[in-house]
């Protein structure tokens, strides 16, 4: 059986190379450089998939990348089985596993096919009318039955073991497309010294050129004079050459994307390959070489297996070595079938017939086919197709005066092949923001004005003789170099074409038929089984935008994206709408051109390359202690450091005791730093935050607050005076990089008056906060003589000194409430001085702490973290902060919007302490609150809790809170309603522990 | 993606820069002694056309200097880039029609 | 307007499907005068023209769009629909609109495949979990449903979802909205059209407003169109991302900017996700269509733009995110992707209000988020312009609300995008 519809002497496969795999389980042969669909088609298998509604068995129509039904899923297993792959780009190698698609039990038995018999019942937007009642039957019973028999593959359900790659470039020229037209634009444009890609979806070079035995080049056959070409472009330092590449996306500013198929045709890829690569480039000037596309005829049974575009029979025969059948008939608007009828028979295949809708065809090749004896009938149609998963006959009928169709004939056949013309491929072009124009001549859309730096040439223009195709592609090609910047000498080829398979003619909507056809199926968009019916019936309805025409019936919606079908759905429309097709006009062209991977656009960011890993130099250290760690913006910070046995809960209460009683050591690197310097530093410092900053002496330190200019908090940070005109910044973890950016923002666009320099420090600083009533008793030993006692260096003063030799400066600052240092050092010393200080404190049985405990900590103190107790909606006063805004500047930021009436309503929610009446009851974060505990939902919401702990130092938990009003109800018993009960708290002050403060200033 | 011409540094790729809203419209020297409508125009009302519009850019993966640009919103098309502080330039109609191309 | 049943689906089959009639009325030119004129046949603006006729009993009405009907939003949206909003005035407004959903298709007789598949929202650290809680909290207390799942309660209800802890941002928990769900954006706008058309309401398509013309005092007197001057007394826009340009004819700034906002879908594959999920943190929202396809939103573009198209690197971005979270979705093929135009205010909620030009309303500003508003806006707008004042629900969505700094904040209470 197999090979039997081999045609030898024909085609490029390497007939010395068989290749083995397999298809729904059954062992299949072909040759190395076959498709999935030319080795099925080798062994007489047409049927190849099921259609998507209707599921009727479907077989291959074209041989490209426009194939709307044989659809298939490739490869084995959860992770590895790709659906919806097309059989004909599905490059075969030994052990190639591939399933057919939506079907069950199996492809030759199928019991959706029940769907076809239920056809009547199922026109386009039957779903909108239906399933309505009863009411709840929709999730529950309809969409699962509807959801079930649509879709088309299985999705893997393990995770994709492949890696991908992503890439940007630039070039001078990018040709899309390497058929006779781009590889003449290329090898012009590289002669001109431009720098060129040139790029093709399928595995060769080549195009249309691949399977023309007619026409000569040169006196060469044509894929001889590809590969002349190629070797001579493949010779050029400045030609970049990709195959299995496809252009998919043409975005503003002339920035492509392609997508390159690395290791898919491969049976054992090299592990370090990656499957596919994304190209997004920068062209200068961009060739669109994208071809055209053959239409298929619209008429009854136009799906069934057997039935296929004639140049997808000739493309299997003459590149692949197949013949799709033994006995053809093919119906033709186009002369360019008339080439493929005497292909087929010069390979043995019988032409039962050629079926010409149009009344008096007449070019060089008709009158070839008729010298040799094939029966040719003009001004005629197909009536019908017959057969189900395979073709038999098919009946010719003769056009009758006036439109309608007489009696016909059955002819006998197992192929039929039919031409409805071209439609060049205008995706690209579209993409790209250029207007498509109707062309009367060709009943057909065109390239108009280019709207970027971009050109197309030969077939998808409208070009489709090989002689003006070359020529125009030299010249294009010539063209775009130039406006590249490429204006070298260039010896341009003059080569010598002879050809007669001219695409001339064509045909748009659907056939004429006899009878009224009410229950022909005449398919449109095959895959998602669109008939000439469907798109007559949305009319009918009153959808008479194309573009509702295609939502009504999902024509041009299915993988292929409509590209063998927009044009037939816009002549069915136009004739039943009555209006010509330039008044219709096209759907939007979408990107991507064919489908892409998901793995393609994320690249190499997948696992802990989705995002960059920031870690601060204590890292090491922190793991090596267990610590548990937690994602805060882009930065691992070490959340607790558990002992054996310990929970969060007990290894934050530990550490919280020994921060208390002696001292605590914790990495605050992720702090934001920026330094602020200049003879104006001050008054910048003044305008930004909502503090004075003018008396702030040198050495000494402010807590800085920031608000946006709506008013609202953005930011917080201690800032340390260093110098008269030096300030150092600090903003919080995640607001590092937008403080910059809004100081910035200010200093360069409004400010102009100001001499200030800003630098971001962050990564220059690392930060160890030693905290405790002992902290002062570690440091001193190791800051090099530096004099930190309470009297030279109190609370809020900073120095800048040494530590063990190193450069550092010292904060006396504390976000715990103790006595505490900050220990800024350069980063790349920072472990070194955090492992003496670690040393300098173990006789203080000094105690790493993380994030937790640093939170439990300042929340017993009541200082806010913004973006816990804030969230964009507080002011500073909101957040019990309203003592750190200057009364007495004139100006800041955010200055004017606080001043309005909203801004000072009593009823604003406002920072205050929670205590429930149950010591040991800790409230989750984010509970509401109300007033009244008898109250029933929709309850009125009074607050919530923005903080909540347990306080091993009290000995109970403690809360903070947004509340209405919140600083008048000190002392009121609110409640937290629960699903299943009220949780009674009384408000009391935010600050729960050493409200004056004393433990600071020792 | 978009080309984008820095005066700094040239031309570089969107993924740069980032967007800063409408330009030309001034911080009021004296925001307190505004209306609550005035300031409301300076600090939310935008024109948004659908057309030229003069809008902020920062070359914040590059020199993180802002600059002013004019591009036509319903094409992307830049007619020109201009430092901070430089006045609106002036489009000619010939520009003008380019960019809307 | 003959009622669509299975009944008249088997009826009209009998007749080969010859009987069907038009399912609006398409008016080519429009009447020298209305009562009312709609700017805009998206979603909102048919389903406020329903809403006037049907329960404000004003049915001498235009509405008059610019290209194809429900071809800008509408038909460009990732069809997310819930209700678990922050704050009580969004929380109302979107729960008014949720309330609608759930009868729309038997209000409308016409199956908008409200699918009630539920919201899965990830948490992917502490910050997140406290923002999250506050929300389910604040949800079940305004009696909105929503709930917080743990990690594995996530993973049972989402199966595909990857809570591996070794991921960059692992899945610390979720909240659930059930009744959130996906329908079927055409439907919702065509569906809306039929039964106005049906009751008298003029839709005119291919149809530009230029001008927006007023009288002596000061209000309204119609509007200058492509296809000639129409009067009106009441005007209404309702144009998305063209408000700014609409409004603008009548002298008005908005507080709008319009941003680019992409989506795409996968080809078609068997069920194989079984609700919506967002993550908010790595940007990443998706679901599966009735035909199949995986639905995904993509972030915005920060400038401003009416060409309904941004960066690659913009979808390329979220679907890195995908397959972290998915990483079985890897190999799954984009097979459409598209660009819309969102209008976003400085607080991210919408604008449904009179103007300060008598006889003008506006709604608009609801940036990525107005498809799940739908019939709720629909509805509230047409209170708001059928007696020329808001509905308490609305009330709050007024332009003055910047004015005078009570903003409705949801994405900087939350950092929720919409």
């Amino acid at each position: 059986m197999s090979r039997s519809f081999r045609v030898p002497g024909r085609g490029r496969v390497n007939t010395r190379r068989p290749v083995r795999f397999t298809f729904d389980g059954r062992s299949i042969e072909g040759f190395e450089g076959d498709t999935l669909a030319s080795a099925l088609l080798a062994t007489g298998t047409h049927l190849m998939g099921r259609s998507f509604k209707y599921h009727r068995p479907r077989g291959p129509i074209s041989a490209g990348s426009d194939e709307p039904n044989a659809i298939v899923a490739v490869g084995s297993g959860p992770a590895l089985q790709t659906p919806n792959l097309v059989a004909t780009q599905v490059e075969i190698y030994d052990g190639l596993t591939a399933q057919s698609q939506n079907r069950f039990p199996c492809l030759q038995f199928d019991m959706g096919a029940v769907n076809n018999l239920a056809s009547p019942l199922l026109p386009s937007g039957f779903y909108y009318k239906t399933f309505m009642w009863p009411r709840n039957f929709w999730t529950k019973v309809y969409e699962p039955i509807i959801r079930r028999s649509a879709g088309l593959g299985v999705a893997p359900t393990a995770p994709d073991p492949d890696h991908y790659a992503f890439q940007y470039t630039f070039c001078d020229v990018l040709v899309a497309g390497a058929g006779p037209s781009g590889l003449a634009a290329a090898l012009a444009a590289a002669k001109a010294g431009a720098e060129v890609m040139i790029a093709d979806e399928t595995a060769e070079f080549g195009g249309s050129l691949l399977f023309d035995r007619a026409s000569r080049i040169d006196g060469l056959q044509t894929a001889d004079w590809v590969e002349r070409t190629v070797t001579e472009l493949k010779a050029m330092p400045n030609v970049r050459m990709f195959t299995r590449t496809t252009v998919f996306n043409y975005g503003p500013h002339n920035m492509v994307a392609l997508n390159q198929r690395m290791t898919d045709h491969l049976g054992t890829p090299d592990p370090a390959t990656p499957r596919e690569r994304l190209w997004q480039v920068r062209a200068k000037q961009v060739v669109i070489a994208s071809g055209a596309i053959e239409r298929p005829l619209v008429f009854e049974g136009n799906d069934r297996p057997g039935v296929m575009l004639a140049s997808a029979a000739l493309t299997f025969l003459n590149r692949y070595g197949v013949a799709c059948g033994r006995r053809a008939v093919i119906a033709t608007a186009d002369d360019s079938a008339y080439r493929v009828a005497l292909d087929l028979i010069e390979a043995g295949v019988t032409v039962a017939a050629i079926v010409d809708i149009r009344p008096k065809p007449d070019s060089e090749l008709f009158r070839k086919v008729k010298a040799a004896g094939i029966t040719v009938l003009t001004n005629s149609t197909v009536q019908r197709a017959h057969g189900s998963q395979r073709i038999h006959s098919v009946e010719l009928a003769p056009v009758l005066p006036g439109g309608d169709v007489g009696e016909g004939k059955n002819y006998r056949c197992d192929l039929l092949l039919m031409s409805g013309g071209w439609t060049p491929s205008l995706h690209l072009f579209s993409q790209s923001k250029g207007k498509v124009i109707y062309d009367a001549d060709l009943d057909t859309y065109l390239p108009g004005e280019s709207a970027q730096a971009e050109r197309s040439t030969g077939s998808c223009r409208g070009l489709y003789d090989l002689g003006e195709v070359l020529a125009d592609g030299l010249k294009i090609g010539t063209e775009a170099a130039k406006d590249a910047g490429c204006d070298g000498e260039i010896d341009l080829p003059l080569w010598e074409v002879t050809t007669d398979a001219i695409g001339r003619g064509g045909f748009t909507g659907a056939l004429p038929r006899r009878g009224k056809g009410l229950t022909a199926m005449a398919f449109v968009d095959y895959q998602n089984d669109v008939t000439a019916k469907d798109v007559k019936l949305a009319v009918r309805e009153g959808f008479r935008s194309i573009e509702h025409i295609k939502r009504y019936t999902t024509t041009g919606m299915a993988t292929d994206q409509g590209k063998t079908s927009n044009l037939n759905a816009l002549g069915i429309a136009s004739s039943a709408l009555g209006r010509p097709k330039q008044q219709i006009g096209l759907t939007t062209f979408r990107a991507p051109y064919t489908p892409v991977t998901f793995g393609a656009f994320s690249g190499h960011e997948r696992g802990n390359e989705f995002d960059p890993d920031r870690r601060t130099p204590i890292d090491p250290w922190a793991r090596t202690k267990g610590a548990v760690f937690e994602d805060v913006s882009l930065w691992r910070r070490a959340r607790y450091f558990p002992q054996p046995g310990e929970d969060m809960d007990a290894a934050v209460a530990r550490e919280c005791l020994a921060v208390r009683k002696s001292v605590g050591i914790f990495d605050a690197t992720t702090l934001g730093k920026i330094e602020v310097v200049g003879p104006d530093a001050a008054e910048f410092m003044n305008r930004m935050y909502v503090n004075a900053w003018t008396k702030l002496g040198v050495g000494k330190c402010r807590y800085g607050l920031m608000c946006r200019e709506n008013g609202f908090v953005y930011d917080d940070g201690v800032v340390g005076r260093i110098a008269p005109d030096r300030f150092h910044v600090t903003t919080t973890t995640g607001g590092a990089a937008g403080v910059l950016n809004m100081m910035e923002d200010y200093l360069q666009t409004e400010w102009q008056d100001l001499d200030v320099w800003l630098t971001s420090t962050s990564e220059e600083w690392a930060v160890i906060a030693v905290q405790g009533p002992k902290a002062r008793e570690v440091l001193a030993p190791l800051v090099d003589g530096l004099d930190i006692s309470h009297k030279t260096m109190p609370h809020m003063s900073v120095v800048e000194g040494t530590i063990g030799g190193i450069p550092m400066r010292l904060f006396r600052v504390s976000f715990s409430g103790e006595l505490g240092f900050e220990v800024n050092v350069p980063t790349s010393r920072a472990l070194e001085v955090w492992e003496r200080i670690w040393e300098a404190g173990k006789p203080h049985n000094m105690t790493p702490y993380g994030t937790e405990t640093m939170h439990v900590l300042r929340a017993e103190k009541g200082y806010i973290i913004v973006g816990q107790e804030t969230d964009g909606t507080a002011t500073p006063d909101d957040a019990g902060c309203g003592w750190a805004v200057s009364k007495l500047k004139k100006d800041f930021v955010g200055k004017r919007s606080l001043a309005l009436p909203a801004m000072q309503d009593p009823d604003r929610y406002q920072l205050v302490g929670l205590y429930t009446e149950a010591p040991q009851e800790v409230l989750e974060e984010g509970v509401q609150l109300v007033a009244n505990s008898n109250e029933v939902i929709p309850m009125n919401k009074i607050g919530h809790v923005t903080s909540s702990y347990h306080s091993a130092t009290l000995g109970r938990s403690i809360a903070l809170a947004m509340v209405s009003g919140g600083r008048a109800r000190m002392g009121q018993t609110l409640y937290v309603p629960m699903e299943d009960r009220m949780i009674p708290v009384t408000v009391t002050s935010p600050v729960f522990y050493d409200a004056e403060g004393a433990r600071l200033n020792v | 993606m978009l080309l984008i011409r820095c005066p700094y540094c040239g031309e570089r790729a969107e993924v740069e820069f980032s967007n800063g809203g409408e330009a030309h419209i001034d911080r009021p020297a004296d925001p307190m002694s505004l209306s609550a409508e005035e300031w409301a125009q300076f600090l939310y009302m935008r024109d948004n056309p659908k057309g030229l519009i003069a809008e902020r850019w920062r070359h914040a993966h590059g020199c993180n200097r802002f600059f002013n640009a004019i591009r036509d919103t319903r094409t992307d098309r830049f007619v020109v880039t201009y430092e901070i502080g430089q006045p609106r330039p002036d489009v000619t109609p010939e520009q003008a029609a380019e960019a809307a191309r | 307007m003959e009622r669509f049943s299975a009944l008249s689906l088997a009826k009209k089959a009998l007749g080969g499907h010859l009987g069907w009639k038009p399912q609006w009325r398409s008016v080519e030119q429009p009447k020298k005068a209305y009562d009312i004129i709609i700017v805009g046949g998206g979603g909102h603006g048919l389903g406020a023209a329903y809403y006037l006729a049907k329960q404000h009993g004003l049915r001498n009405i235009a509405v008059i769009e610019r290209g194809w009907l429900a071809g800008g939003n509408t038909a460009r949206n990732t069809t997310i629909i819930r209700s678990n909003y922050l704050f009580d005035e969004s929380s109302s407004y979107y729960e008014h609109s949720l309330k609608l959903w759930e009868n729309l298709s038997q209000e409308l007789n016409y199956n908008v495949m409200f699918s009630q598949r539920g919201c899965l929202m990830v948490a992917h650290t502490v910050h997140d979990v406290q923002v999250f809680k506050r929300h389910v909290h604040a949800n079940r207390l305004n009696g909105i449903d929503n709930e917080w799942l743990s990690a594995e309660e996530a993973k049972e209800f989402c199966p595909p979802l990857n809570i591996s802890p070794n991921i960059r941002y692992p899945v610390l928990g979720a909240s659930l909205q059930r009744r959130a769900g996906t329908a079927r954006h055409d439907a919702v706008a065509w569906g809306f059209a039929r039964a106005a058309s049906d009751m008298g309401v003029d839709i005119i398509e291919n149809c530009e407003v230029t001008g927006i013309n007023r009288g002596p005092d000061g209000a309204v007197t119609g509007v200058e169109t492509t296809k000639g001057t129409v009067n009106a007394k009441k005007v209404a826009v309702s144009a998305a991302g063209h408000s700014s340009v609409v409004l603008e004819m009548a002298g008005i700034r908005l507080p709008l900017q319009s941003n680019p906002l992409q989506a795409l879908v996968s080809e078609p594959v068997k069920p194989a996700f079984p609700t919506i999920v967002m993550s908010n943190t790595i940007h990443a929202y998706i679901s599966q269509s009735d035909k199949g396809e995986m639905v995904i939103g993509a972030g915005t573009d920060s400038y401003v733009s009416y060409t309904q198209r941004g960066g690659l690197h913009i979808p390329a971005e979220t679907l890195a995110a995908i397959c972290e979270l998915f990483p079985m979705f890897r190999r799954l093929r984009m097979m459409r992707s598209w660009g819309g135009i969102t209008d976003n205010t400085p607080d991210r909620s919408p604008i449904t209000a009179k103007t300060s030009v008598p006889g003008l309303y506006v709604n608009c500003g609801w940036g990525t988020g107005g498809f799940k508003a739908t019939p709720g806006a629909a509805n509230l707008f047409a209170w708001t312009i059928a007696k020329n004042e808001p509905h308490p629900i609305n009330a709050p969505f007024t332009i003055e609300r910047f004015r005078d700094g009570v903003m409705i904040d949801e994405a900087a209470a939350a950092a929720v995008a919409h």
